[in-house]
Protein backbone atom coordinates (compact mmCIF):
# COMPACT_ATOMS: atom_id res chain seq x y z
CA UNK A 1 0.00 0.00 0.00
CA UNK A 2 1.25 3.47 -0.87
CA UNK A 3 0.25 4.98 2.47
CA UNK A 4 2.48 2.58 4.39
CA UNK A 5 5.17 5.13 5.12
CA UNK A 6 2.60 7.52 6.65
CA UNK A 7 1.35 4.71 8.92
CA UNK A 8 4.99 3.99 9.71
CA UNK A 9 5.60 7.60 10.70
CA UNK A 10 2.40 7.83 12.81
CA UNK A 11 3.09 4.49 14.50
CA UNK A 12 6.72 5.45 15.04
CA UNK A 13 5.72 8.68 16.78
CA UNK A 14 3.39 6.73 19.07
CA UNK A 15 6.28 4.37 19.91
CA UNK A 16 8.54 7.33 20.66
CA UNK A 17 5.84 8.99 22.78
CA UNK A 18 5.55 5.77 24.80
CA UNK A 19 9.31 5.83 25.30
CA UNK A 20 9.18 9.51 26.33
CA UNK A 21 6.46 8.82 28.93
CA UNK A 22 8.37 5.83 30.34
CA UNK A 23 11.55 7.91 30.60
CA UNK A 24 10.20 11.19 31.94
CA UNK A 25 7.46 9.82 34.20
CA UNK A 26 8.83 6.45 35.33
CA UNK A 27 12.51 7.25 34.87
CA UNK A 28 13.09 4.10 32.83
CA UNK A 29 14.46 3.29 29.40
CA UNK A 30 11.85 1.62 27.21
CA UNK A 31 13.68 -1.47 26.00
CA UNK A 32 11.43 -4.43 25.21
CA UNK A 33 14.12 -7.10 25.61
CA UNK A 34 15.31 -5.68 28.93
CA UNK A 35 11.78 -5.43 30.30
CA UNK A 36 10.88 -9.00 29.28
CA UNK A 37 14.34 -10.45 30.01
CA UNK A 38 14.69 -9.14 33.56
CA UNK A 39 11.25 -10.54 34.37
CA UNK A 40 12.31 -13.92 32.94
CA UNK A 41 15.72 -14.22 34.65
CA UNK A 42 14.41 -12.86 37.94
CA UNK A 43 16.54 -9.71 38.05
CA UNK A 44 13.60 -7.28 37.74
CA UNK A 45 13.13 -7.15 41.53
CA UNK A 46 11.08 -4.18 42.68
CA UNK A 47 10.48 -2.99 39.12
CA UNK A 48 8.50 -6.16 38.31
CA UNK A 49 5.08 -4.56 38.80
CA UNK A 50 5.88 -1.63 36.56
CA UNK A 51 7.29 -3.91 33.87
CA UNK A 52 4.31 -6.27 33.95
CA UNK A 53 1.99 -3.28 33.72
CA UNK A 54 3.95 -2.01 30.70
CA UNK A 55 3.66 -5.41 28.98
CA UNK A 56 -0.08 -5.43 29.75
CA UNK A 57 -0.42 -2.24 27.71
CA UNK A 58 1.73 -3.67 24.90
CA UNK A 59 -0.58 -6.69 24.61
CA UNK A 60 -3.95 -5.01 25.24
CA UNK A 61 -3.82 -2.01 22.90
CA UNK A 62 -3.13 -4.00 19.71
CA UNK A 63 -5.90 -6.41 20.75
CA UNK A 64 -8.34 -3.49 21.00
CA UNK A 65 -7.15 -2.10 17.66
CA UNK A 66 -7.73 -5.42 15.89
CA UNK A 67 -11.42 -5.01 16.78
CA UNK A 68 -11.62 -2.05 14.39
CA UNK A 69 -12.11 -3.77 11.03
CA UNK A 70 -9.95 -2.79 8.08
CA UNK A 71 -7.71 -0.50 10.19
CA UNK A 72 -4.54 -2.50 9.63
CA UNK A 73 -3.81 -6.05 8.60
CA UNK A 74 -3.89 -8.52 11.46
CA UNK A 75 -2.01 -11.03 9.31
CA UNK A 76 1.51 -11.36 10.72
CA UNK A 77 2.64 -13.34 7.62
CA UNK A 78 4.66 -15.40 10.06
CA UNK A 79 6.66 -18.43 8.88
CA UNK A 80 4.79 -21.74 9.02
CA UNK A 81 7.96 -23.70 9.81
CA UNK A 82 8.27 -24.37 13.57
CA UNK A 83 11.98 -25.15 13.28
CA UNK A 84 12.72 -21.76 11.71
CA UNK A 85 10.69 -20.04 14.45
CA UNK A 86 12.42 -21.92 17.26
CA UNK A 87 15.88 -21.11 15.87
CA UNK A 88 14.92 -17.46 15.29
CA UNK A 89 13.32 -17.11 18.74
CA UNK A 90 16.36 -18.56 20.52
CA UNK A 91 18.71 -16.24 18.60
CA UNK A 92 16.55 -13.18 19.34
CA UNK A 93 16.21 -14.07 23.04
CA UNK A 94 19.88 -14.89 23.61
CA UNK A 95 21.22 -12.12 21.39
CA UNK A 96 19.17 -9.23 22.76
CA UNK A 97 20.03 -10.13 26.37
CA UNK A 98 23.71 -10.61 25.60
CA UNK A 99 23.77 -7.22 23.84
CA UNK A 100 21.61 -5.65 26.57
CA UNK A 101 19.08 -4.30 24.10
CA UNK A 102 17.12 -4.62 20.90
CA UNK A 103 15.39 -2.37 18.37
CA UNK A 104 13.61 -0.35 21.07
CA UNK A 105 16.38 -0.04 23.68
CA UNK A 106 19.47 0.35 21.49
CA UNK A 107 17.61 1.63 18.42
CA UNK A 108 14.89 4.05 19.50
CA UNK A 109 16.12 4.99 22.99
CA UNK A 110 19.88 4.66 22.43
CA UNK A 111 20.36 6.38 19.11
CA UNK A 112 18.05 9.28 20.08
CA UNK A 113 20.48 10.13 22.93
CA UNK A 114 23.43 9.68 20.55
CA UNK A 115 24.69 6.63 22.45
CA UNK A 116 27.74 5.06 20.79
CA UNK A 117 26.61 1.60 21.92
CA UNK A 118 23.15 2.24 20.48
CA UNK A 119 24.58 3.06 17.06
CA UNK A 120 27.04 0.14 17.17
CA UNK A 121 24.35 -2.37 18.16
CA UNK A 122 21.91 -1.06 15.55
CA UNK A 123 24.54 -1.28 12.81
CA UNK A 124 25.30 -4.89 13.86
CA UNK A 125 21.73 -6.15 13.99
CA UNK A 126 20.65 -4.44 10.77
CA UNK A 127 23.68 -5.76 8.87
CA UNK A 128 23.15 -9.25 10.34
CA UNK A 129 19.45 -9.02 9.47
CA UNK A 130 20.21 -8.05 5.88
CA UNK A 131 22.71 -10.91 5.62
CA UNK A 132 20.23 -13.32 7.22
CA UNK A 133 17.44 -12.49 4.74
CA UNK A 134 19.91 -12.61 1.83
CA UNK A 135 21.16 -16.07 2.84
CA UNK A 136 17.93 -17.71 4.02
CA UNK A 137 15.63 -16.17 1.38
CA UNK A 138 17.74 -15.79 -1.73
CA UNK A 139 20.51 -18.35 -1.30
CA UNK A 140 18.92 -21.21 0.63
CA UNK A 141 15.29 -20.24 -0.14
CA UNK A 142 13.97 -21.45 3.23
CA UNK A 143 12.04 -18.28 4.16
CA UNK B 1 -0.13 3.15 41.75
CA UNK B 2 0.74 6.10 39.48
CA UNK B 3 3.84 4.21 38.35
CA UNK B 4 1.72 1.26 37.24
CA UNK B 5 -0.77 3.48 35.41
CA UNK B 6 1.91 5.38 33.49
CA UNK B 7 3.82 2.17 32.73
CA UNK B 8 0.60 0.76 31.27
CA UNK B 9 0.07 3.96 29.26
CA UNK B 10 3.64 3.85 27.91
CA UNK B 11 3.21 0.17 27.00
CA UNK B 12 -0.12 0.93 25.34
CA UNK B 13 1.42 3.67 23.19
CA UNK B 14 4.30 1.33 22.30
CA UNK B 15 1.96 -1.54 21.38
CA UNK B 16 -0.45 0.66 19.42
CA UNK B 17 2.47 2.20 17.55
CA UNK B 18 3.94 -1.19 16.68
CA UNK B 19 0.58 -2.40 15.42
CA UNK B 20 -0.36 0.72 13.41
CA UNK B 21 3.10 1.11 11.88
CA UNK B 22 2.93 -2.41 10.44
CA UNK B 23 5.89 -3.68 12.47
CA UNK B 24 3.90 -6.67 13.74
CA UNK B 25 3.74 -7.79 10.09
CA UNK B 26 6.83 -9.95 9.58
CA UNK B 27 6.63 -9.41 5.80
CA UNK B 28 7.24 -5.66 6.25
CA UNK B 29 10.21 -6.19 8.58
CA UNK B 30 11.80 -8.79 6.32
CA UNK B 31 10.98 -6.46 3.40
CA UNK B 32 13.13 -3.74 5.02
CA UNK B 33 16.01 -6.18 5.48
CA UNK B 34 15.62 -7.55 1.94
CA UNK B 35 17.86 -5.06 0.16
CA UNK B 36 18.52 -7.61 -2.59
CA UNK B 37 14.79 -8.12 -3.26
CA UNK B 38 11.69 -5.91 -3.11
CA UNK B 39 12.95 -3.39 -0.53
CA UNK B 40 10.31 -1.90 1.80
CA UNK B 41 11.44 1.35 3.48
CA UNK B 42 8.60 1.50 6.07
CA UNK B 43 10.80 0.49 9.04
CA UNK B 44 13.05 3.50 8.45
CA UNK B 45 10.01 5.80 8.80
CA UNK B 46 8.99 4.01 12.00
CA UNK B 47 12.49 4.40 13.47
CA UNK B 48 12.69 8.04 12.34
CA UNK B 49 9.23 8.83 13.70
CA UNK B 50 10.02 7.21 17.05
CA UNK B 51 13.31 9.09 17.45
CA UNK B 52 11.62 12.53 17.26
CA UNK B 53 9.64 12.42 20.56
CA UNK B 54 12.37 10.31 22.14
CA UNK B 55 15.14 12.81 21.31
CA UNK B 56 12.97 15.63 22.72
CA UNK B 57 12.49 13.60 25.90
CA UNK B 58 16.26 13.14 26.29
CA UNK B 59 16.77 16.90 25.76
CA UNK B 60 14.19 17.61 28.46
CA UNK B 61 15.82 15.07 30.79
CA UNK B 62 19.21 16.73 30.40
CA UNK B 63 20.17 18.60 33.55
CA UNK B 64 17.34 16.96 35.49
CA UNK B 65 18.02 14.26 38.03
CA UNK B 66 14.60 12.86 38.78
CA UNK B 67 11.60 11.74 36.78
CA UNK B 68 8.15 13.21 37.34
CA UNK B 69 7.42 10.46 39.87
CA UNK B 70 10.69 11.05 41.68
CA UNK B 71 12.83 8.11 40.59
CA UNK B 72 16.36 8.84 39.36
CA UNK B 73 16.74 9.31 35.59
CA UNK B 74 19.09 6.90 33.77
CA UNK B 75 22.80 7.63 34.02
CA UNK B 76 24.85 8.67 30.99
CA UNK B 77 25.19 5.74 28.57
CA UNK B 78 28.20 3.45 28.68
CA UNK B 79 30.57 4.00 25.78
CA UNK B 80 32.44 0.69 25.73
CA UNK B 81 31.70 -1.47 22.67
CA UNK B 82 32.39 -4.94 24.05
CA UNK B 83 32.19 -8.47 22.69
CA UNK B 84 28.73 -9.09 24.19
CA UNK B 85 27.27 -6.08 22.40
CA UNK B 86 28.62 -7.08 19.00
CA UNK B 87 28.10 -10.86 19.27
CA UNK B 88 24.66 -10.43 20.84
CA UNK B 89 23.52 -7.93 18.22
CA UNK B 90 24.73 -10.17 15.38
CA UNK B 91 22.83 -13.13 16.88
CA UNK B 92 19.74 -10.97 17.35
CA UNK B 93 19.91 -9.62 13.79
CA UNK B 94 20.22 -13.14 12.36
CA UNK B 95 17.08 -14.29 14.20
CA UNK B 96 15.31 -11.01 13.37
CA UNK B 97 15.88 -11.62 9.67
CA UNK B 98 14.87 -15.28 9.91
CA UNK B 99 11.47 -14.63 11.49
CA UNK B 100 10.88 -10.91 10.91
CA UNK B 101 10.20 -10.41 14.62
CA UNK B 102 11.97 -8.60 17.43
CA UNK B 103 10.89 -8.72 21.10
CA UNK B 104 8.45 -5.74 21.11
CA UNK B 105 6.32 -6.71 18.09
CA UNK B 106 6.34 -10.39 19.14
CA UNK B 107 4.65 -9.42 22.42
CA UNK B 108 2.37 -6.85 20.72
CA UNK B 109 1.00 -9.56 18.39
CA UNK B 110 0.53 -12.10 21.19
CA UNK B 111 -3.27 -11.75 21.32
CA UNK B 112 -3.92 -12.42 17.64
CA UNK B 113 -0.71 -13.98 16.28
CA UNK B 114 -1.76 -17.61 16.70
CA UNK B 115 0.24 -20.78 17.49
CA UNK B 116 3.20 -20.03 15.18
CA UNK B 117 3.80 -16.72 16.93
CA UNK B 118 3.53 -18.40 20.32
CA UNK B 119 6.20 -20.90 19.25
CA UNK B 120 8.50 -17.97 18.45
CA UNK B 121 7.74 -16.24 21.77
CA UNK B 122 8.30 -19.46 23.75
CA UNK B 123 11.71 -19.91 22.07
CA UNK B 124 12.55 -16.23 22.66
CA UNK B 125 11.72 -16.48 26.38
CA UNK B 126 13.83 -19.65 26.60
CA UNK B 127 16.72 -17.81 24.98
CA UNK B 128 16.33 -14.95 27.45
CA UNK B 129 16.33 -17.39 30.36
CA UNK B 130 19.53 -19.03 29.06
CA UNK B 131 21.30 -15.73 28.36
CA UNK B 132 22.88 -15.25 31.82
CA UNK B 133 24.59 -18.65 31.39
CA UNK B 134 25.95 -17.71 27.97
CA UNK B 135 27.19 -14.41 29.38
CA UNK B 136 29.08 -16.18 32.19
CA UNK B 137 30.73 -18.51 29.69
CA UNK B 138 31.70 -15.62 27.46
CA UNK B 139 33.20 -13.77 30.44
CA UNK B 140 35.28 -16.86 31.28
CA UNK B 141 36.63 -17.06 27.73
CA UNK B 142 37.52 -13.36 27.82
CA UNK B 143 39.16 -13.75 31.25
CA UNK B 144 41.21 -16.73 30.05
CA UNK B 145 42.77 -14.69 27.23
Amino acid sequence: MQLDWIWGLIGGMLIGTGGAVFLLVNGRIMGASGIIGTLIDGSAGRSSGEKLSFLGGVILLPLLLTLIPALRTVDTHISQMPLVLVAAGLLVGLGTRLANGCTSGHGVCGMSRLSVRGFAATACYILAGVASVAVFRHLLEVI
Amino acid sequence: MARLVFAFLAGGLFGAGLFLSGMTDTAKVQGFLDVFGAWDPTLAFVMGGAMIPMALAWLYARGRRHSVLGSPLPAAPERRIDRGLVLGSVMFGTGWGLAGLCPGPAIAALSYGGPMLWIFVAAMLTGMALAPMLRTRLDKIVAAE
